[in-house]
């Protein structure tokens, strides 16, 4: 009665996600390439000046895409920085408070600070006022 | 292949088919119209769309806002001599194959407003059209026939031969000259390579 021999196979724990990574890729490569193959076979591209152009709603683009924005709204930018940016900041920094380092809070503390410091201005420029 | 005997065949439940075949039963249930209304038609165009009738049944529900995603332009309603060059110019930036239905009166001729000065008559002047639709404005039923008449068209194209459509081909163009606005309307007032003049065609 001999030995049995069975057969080794050492399978890397990342072997799974190679096969799969392979399978994916491929799995997208071939309508890709087969849409290739018919557009060489049958179908030929026709590119043109209007089919190519960036506007696509009929009209035709006019002056250039490097518009300037007009510098009034840097009001509306540091609102926008307050009440919107800063919320986002304050929601981690709420739920996150009670294990915060020393450092850490110092820093939120600035960062309010700065903030705090643009609505002060913002109200003295009677940003905030309405009617 | 014999249609006697792929009948004959399927009878046996052996489904024979083409490529070309295939290729057009794809094409014909999965056009995408563009979002693209102009008039009182373009209302009826939406109902077409909504549940009571369904475009959706025939593949066609996915109305595309960009012509670049779009198989399909309903020009639904009058077209001014103001936005026909846009109308040109949207048609141009649909990819190929790309079809067209004239829908209504004002699309096909003008309409009611065919004598303004400012009304184009008919679509057709500048683009191909694949169906008319008569009426004013026709119910959604007439855009649902004309959707029909469309994929038996298409589902009719030969991908190979002489006779292959447009977009098969590569030497026929996929733009179309954009009209300019003129001292008297539109210049050219027609495209002679696509307009086919109704009473040059009666007098042969």
């Amino acid at each position: 009665m001999g030995k049995s021999f069975p057969i080794a196979t050492v399978e890397h724990p990342w072997a799974t996600i190679v096969v799969l990574l392979a399978a994916a890729i491929v799995f997208g490569l071939i309508p890709l390439s087969l849409a290739w193959l018919w557009a060489r076979l049958y179908s030929p591209a026709k590119p043109g000046m209007q089919k190519n152009a960036t506007y696509e709603c009929g009209l035709e683009a006019k002056g250039e895409a490097w518009v300037q924005l007009n510098v009034s709204y840097y009001l509306y930018a540091i609102v926008f920085l307050i009440f919107d940016v800063e919320a986002v900041f304050l929601l981690p920094f709420a739920a996150a408070f009670s294990g915060l380092s020393m450092a850490a809070c110092l820093a939120m503390l600035v960062f309010l600070l700065l903030l705090v410091e643009g609505l002060v201005w913002a109200c003295q420029k009677g940003v905030l006022t309405w009617a | 292949m014999d249609q006697d005997l792929k009948t004959e065949l399927s009878k046996h439940g052996i489904f024979a088919t083409s490529f070309e075949e295939l290729y057009n039963w794809g094409r014909k249930n999965s056009v995408w119209p563009l979002t693209f209304g102009l008039a009182c038609c373009a209302i009826e165009m939406i109902a077409t769309t909504m549940a009571r009738y369904d475009l959706a049944r025939f593949g066609a529900e996915v109305f595309r806002p960009s012509p670049r995603q779009a198989d399909l332009m309903i020009v639904s309603g009058t077209v001014t001599k103001k936005m026909a060059p846009q109308v040109v110019r949207l048609y141009n930036q649909m990819p190929e194959p790309k079809y067209v239905i004239a829908m209504g009166a004002c699309a096909i001729s003008g309409g009611p407003f065919r004598d303004g000065y400012n009304v184009l008559k008919g679509i057709d002047r500048y683009i191909p059209v694949d169906v008319h639709i008569p009426g004013c404005p026709p119910r959604p039923e007439a855009l649902i026939h004309a959707f029909m008449t469309l994929q038996e068209k298409i589902g009719g194209q030969h991908l190979t031969g002489e006779s292959r459509p447009r977009h098969l081909q590569r030497e026929l163009p996929s733009e179309f000259p954009v009209p300019e606005f003129g001292e008297h309307g539109l210049e050219p007032a027609q495209n002679d390579e696509v307009f086919r003049n109704p009473l040059k065609v009666l007098q042969g």
